[in-house]
C-alpha cells in the first residue's frame, strides 16, 4: 500500500486509539423480553412461517428432552443438549436456503433438521455411528468434534462457490468457547479478504463448559472482532427467535454479495453442556432461574398471542406430531443394520491399499477363530 | 493408601503445588469445575485462583504458554483436555517447547508439563479415543511418558513436574478409575526413562504400556505362559536397555500397543531390538497394536481395540515361529 493510501484509511481519533469502548455494538431485538415490539420491524414473514417457527421451536426442545432420556436409559452416548437455545438455533436455521451448506458443532440439530436431515440419523451420530456423518454429508451437514476447527473448512467451501458463482452460502456453527481457538480467526480472516460466501454464526451461550464468557474473552462482544477481520457483524439477541432469523437472513444476503459476515446470537445453555457435565459445580442456580425467565419460546408466544395467531397454535397436537416423529425416528435407528467390521476399513482411501486389505482380512480369519474376542467387544448398536 | 490413577495424579500436582511455589496449573474446565475427569479437583480451593486456573479454549495458548512461562522461569503444568486436542497445539511442541534449551545454548529451558488423557475405550466422540504417544515420541527434546499404575501416575508426574526439560504425560483415561492400588503417601519420583518389568519370565518378552497392559497381562494369565511383561512407562527417552536385556534372554518379543499399526512406536522397539539383539531372536518379532485407521466412534470401538485374545494368538505365533 502506498503511504497516501495508508493515510486516507484512517478515520479515528488522532492518538490513532482504539478501546473497548469504541466498540459497544448493542443488540438486535425485535421483540423485547417483556413481548412488546414494533410491528414495522418484524421480518416479512407468512403468518403460517410465523406459527412453522413456534413449531420448529417446539421441535427442538421436545427433540432435546428425549435425547437426554434415552442417554439416562443407556441408550445413547454422551448428548449435548440444545435446551434454552432454541430461537438461536430455530431463528438461524430458518433463514438458511436448501442449497446453503452448514458445518455445526453438534448443538444445533434443528437447523440441520431444517436442512433436510431425518431425525433418524441424527440419533445415530450420537450412538457414535459412523453412517450418520454419510447422512449429514449428503444434506451438506456436517459436524466437528474438534471445536473451532472448521472454520477454515467453511471459508475454502464458500471460496468454492464462489468460484462457481453458485447461488449458496456455507454457514459455520459455532460456540463462544470456540472463538477463542486460532482456527476460527483465521478462516474468518481469510474469508475477508476473499470476499467469500460465509456466514459465521456464533452461538455465544455464554458457557464452554464450566467456563463463563468472562474467562473466555475480555472483549466486550464477538461481534466486535468482525471489525478485526475486515468483515462486518451483528450482535443479536439469540433468545428472540424473530431477531435471528433477521440478523441471519441479513447475514445470509451479503454473504452472497461478497462480504462474509459474524452474526453472534447471545442466548443462554439452560441444560448441562453435556450428559456427563454437573453445571452445579460451576454456576449458580439463581443465574439459571433468571435465564429461565427469558425462555424463548415463551418469549414467542407472547408475540404470537399479540399477532393474534396464537389461535393457530395448537400446542398439544404439535407435541403429539413430534413425539410421533421421535418415535419412528427411534425404531427406525433401533432396526438400523448391524456394524460390520468393514466399516472400521470402509472410506479410508478412494482405494483401500494392499496393507489394509491385509490387515483386514487377517482380523476377520481372527473373529472367525476367536469367537471368545466378542466376550470383549461391546456390540451395543444403541450407542 | 489406595488410590485411583485419577486420584494418585490429583495427589502428585497437591503436593508438587505445595512444594514449589512456582508450580502452576491451567488448562480448559480445571479450576472451577476440577477438571472434565476430576484430576485437578480441591486445587483451586486449596492454592487459589493465581495459581489455578481456567483458560480460554485455545490449545495453542495453553501450550505456547506453558512454554513461555517455563522459559521465564516458573514450572507450568497444562492440562489439554483430551489429547485429541493436542494437534492444534502441536506447533507450540515442535516449534518450541522442544527445543528452548536447544535454540538457546543453554541459555533457557522450558521445564514444561503437559498432562493429557489419551486412549480409547470410554464411549466418547470422535477425536476422544486417540493415542498418538508414537508421534510425540519423534520430537526430539521433549520427553513422553505414560503411566499404567497409580504409582506410577503419581511418581511419574512429580518427576515430570520437577524435571528441567519438557514432558509430555499422557494418561490412559480408560483407567483412571478403574482400580485402585496402594500409593505412597509422601512424595516420590518414578525415574523418567525406566521401564518395569511386571512380571519376569523365560519364553518371550512382552512390551506395552498405558491401558494395554492389562489385556496383556490378561493374556499372558490365560496361557499361562513364561512371559516376562515389560510396562514401557517412559516411551522417549527410550529404555533400551531393558527391552534389550530381556529380549536377549527370552530371545522372542511381542509388542502391544493401540496406536495404529505403521509408524507406531512398536516399529521404533523393533528397530531397537533390530540393533542390539538381533541376533538372538528365535523367531520374527510380533506386534498386536491398533488398525491403521482412525479409532472408530464408539459403537465400533471395541473392534480396533486389541484384547486378551488377540494378544493370546500373538503370543502363540512368537512361541511356536
Ligand atoms: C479443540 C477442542 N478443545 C477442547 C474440546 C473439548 N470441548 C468440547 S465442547 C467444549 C466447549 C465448547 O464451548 P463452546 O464453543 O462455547 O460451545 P458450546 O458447547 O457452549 O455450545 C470443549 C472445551 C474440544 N472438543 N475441542
Ligand atoms: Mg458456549
Amino acid at each position: 500500500m502506498d503511504e497516501d493510501g495508508m493515510y486516507e484509511t484512517s478515520i479515528g481519533p488522532q492518538s490513532g486509539r482504539v478501546s473497548q469502548n469504541d466498540l459497544d455494538v448493542g443488540l438486535l431485538q425485535i421483540v423485547e423480553p417483556d413481548g412488546s415490539y414494533a410491528s414495522e420491524e418484524v421480518p416479512a414473514l407468512h403468518d403460517d412461517q410465523l406459527c412453522d417457527l413456534y413449531r420448529w421451536m417446539l421441535l427442538e426442545r421436545t427433540f432435546d428432552e428425549r435425547m437426554v432420556k434415552l442417554q439416562r436409559r443407556g441408550e445413547l452416548g454422551t448428548f449435548g443438549s440444545g435446551y434454552g437455545q432454541e430461537a438461536s438455533i430455530i431463528g438461524s436455521g430458518y433463514a438458511l436456503k436448501d442449497e446453503d451448506w452448514l458445518l455445526g458443532m453438534g448443538r444445533e440439530a434443528g437447523a440441520m433438521f431444517l436442512q433436510g436431515l431425518p431425525m433418524r440419523d441424527m440419533i445415530l451420530f450420537w450412538r457414535g455411528i459412523e453412517d450418520a456423518n454419510r447422512e449429514m454429508a449428503k444434506r451438506n451437514l456436517m459436524i466437528a468434534i474438534s471445536i473451532g476447527s472448521h472454520l477454515p473448512l467453511v471459508t475454502g467451501a464458500a471460496w468454492g462457490m464462489q468460484l462457481d458463482g453458485a447461488d449458496s452460502v456455507v454457514a459455520a456453527y459455532f460456540g463462544d468457547g470456540a472463538s477463542s481457538t486460532g482456527a476460527v480467526h483465521e478462516g474468518m480472516n481469510f474469508a475477508g479478504v476473499l470476499g467469500a460466501p460465509a456466514v459465521f454464526f456464533c452461538q455465544n451461550n455464554q458457557y464452554a463448559i464450566s467456563t463463563p464468557f468472562e474467562k473466555q474473552t475480555q472483549a466486550r462482544s464477538l461481534a466486535q472482532r468482525a471489525v478485526g477481520y475486515g468483515i462486518d457483524g451483528i450482535r443479536v439477541d439469540g433468545n428472540d427467535v424473530l431477531a435471528v432469523y433477521k440478523a441471519m437472513a441479513e447475514a445470509r444476503e451479503a454473504a452472497q454479495a461478497g462480504s462474509p459476515m459474524l452474526v453472534e446470537s447471545l442466548t443462554y445453555r439452560l441444560g448441562a453442556h453435556t450428559t456427563s457435565d454437573d453445571p452445579t459445580r460451576y454456576r449458580d442456580r439463581t443465574e439459571e432461574a433468571q435465564w429461565k425467565r427469558r425462555d424463548p419460546l415463551d418469549r414467542y408466544e407472547s408475540f404470537l398471542r399479540s399477532e393474534g395467531l396464537w389461535s393457530e397454535i395448537n400446542h398439544e397436537a404439535i407435541l403429539e406430531d413430534v413425539n410421533n416423529e421421535f418415535d419412528a425416528a427411534l425404531q427406525a435407528a433401533d432396526e438400523y443394520e448391524p456394524r460390520h467390521v468393514d466399516e472400521m476399513f470402509d472410506y479410508l482411501y478412494a482405494e483401500l491399499p494392499p496393507s489394509l486389505q491385509q490387515q483386514l482380512v487377517e482380523f476377520k480369519a481372527f473373529l472367525e477363530d476367536r469367537p471368545d474376542a466378542y466376550d470383549y467387544i461391546d456390540q451395543r448398536a444403541k450407542g | 493408601m489406595q488410590e485411583t490413577i485419577v486420584g494418585a495424579i490429583n495427589d502428585a500436582l497437591h503436593s508438587e503445588m505445595d512444594a514449589d511455589e512456582r508450580v502452576l496449573i491451567f488448562g480448559e474446565d480445571i479450576a472451577e469445575s476440577g477438571g472434565v475427569f476430576r484430576a485437578t479437583d480441591g486445587l483451586k480451593e486449596r492454592f487459589g485462583d493465581d495459581r489455578v486456573l481456567d483458560t480460554p479454549l485455545s490449545e495453542i495458548a495453553i501450550v505456547g504458554g506453558a512454554a513461555g512461562l517455563a522459559m521465564y522461569g516458573y514450572r507450568p503444568v497444562a492440562e489439554i483436555q483430551f489429547s485429541g486436542f493436542l494437534p492444534p497445539a502441536f506447533d507450540q511442541l515442535v516449534t518450541h517447547a522442544s527445543r528452548i534449551r536447544w535454540r538457546t545454548r543453554g541459555e533457557w529451558s522450558a521445564p514444561l508439563v503437559i498432562r493429557t488423557p489419551y486412549g480409547a475405550g470410554v464411549k466418547a466422540l470422535e477425536h476422544h479415543s486417540e493415542s498418538l504417544e508414537g508421534v510425540y515420541g519423534h520430537l526430539p527434546g521433549l520427553k513422553v511418558v505414560v503411566p499404567s499404575t497409580p504409582r506410577d501416575a503419581k511418581g511419574l508426574l512429580t518427576a515430570a513436574i520437577r524435571d528441567p526439560d519438557p514432558v509430555l504425560v499422557m494418561e490412559p483415561k480408560q483407567i483412571y478409575r478403574s482400580f485402585r492400588d496402594e500409593v505412597p503417601e509422601e512424595s516420590y519420583e518414578e525415574p523418567i526413562g525406566e521401564a518395569a518389568i511386571r512380571r519376569e519370565g523365560s519364553e518371550l518378552s512382552v512390551i506395552s504400556w498405558g491401558a494395554m497392559m492389562y489385556p496383556t497381562l490378561q493374556a499372558v494369565e490365560n496361557l499361562g505362559v513364561d512371559a516376562e511383561v515389560i510396562d514401557l512407562r517412559t516411551i522417549s527417552p527410550l529404555d533400551d536397555e531393558t527391552v534389550v536385556e530381556s529380549v536377549k534372554k527370552t530371545g522372542r518379543a511381542l509388542i502391544v500397543h493401540e496406536a495404529a499399526r505403521t509408524g507406531g512406536f512398536g516399529s521404533e522397539l523393533i528397530a531397537c531390538i533390530n540393533d542390539r539383539a538381533l541376533m538372538y531372536l528365535k523367531a520374527p518379532i510380533e506386534r498386536i497394536t491398533g488398525f491403521d485407521v482412525p479409532v472408530p466412534l464408539l459403537s465400533m470401538e471395541d473392534y480396533y481395540l486389541p484384547n486378551p485374545p488377540r494378544i493370546e494368538e500373538g503370543i502363540k505365533r512368537v512361541l511356536t515361529a
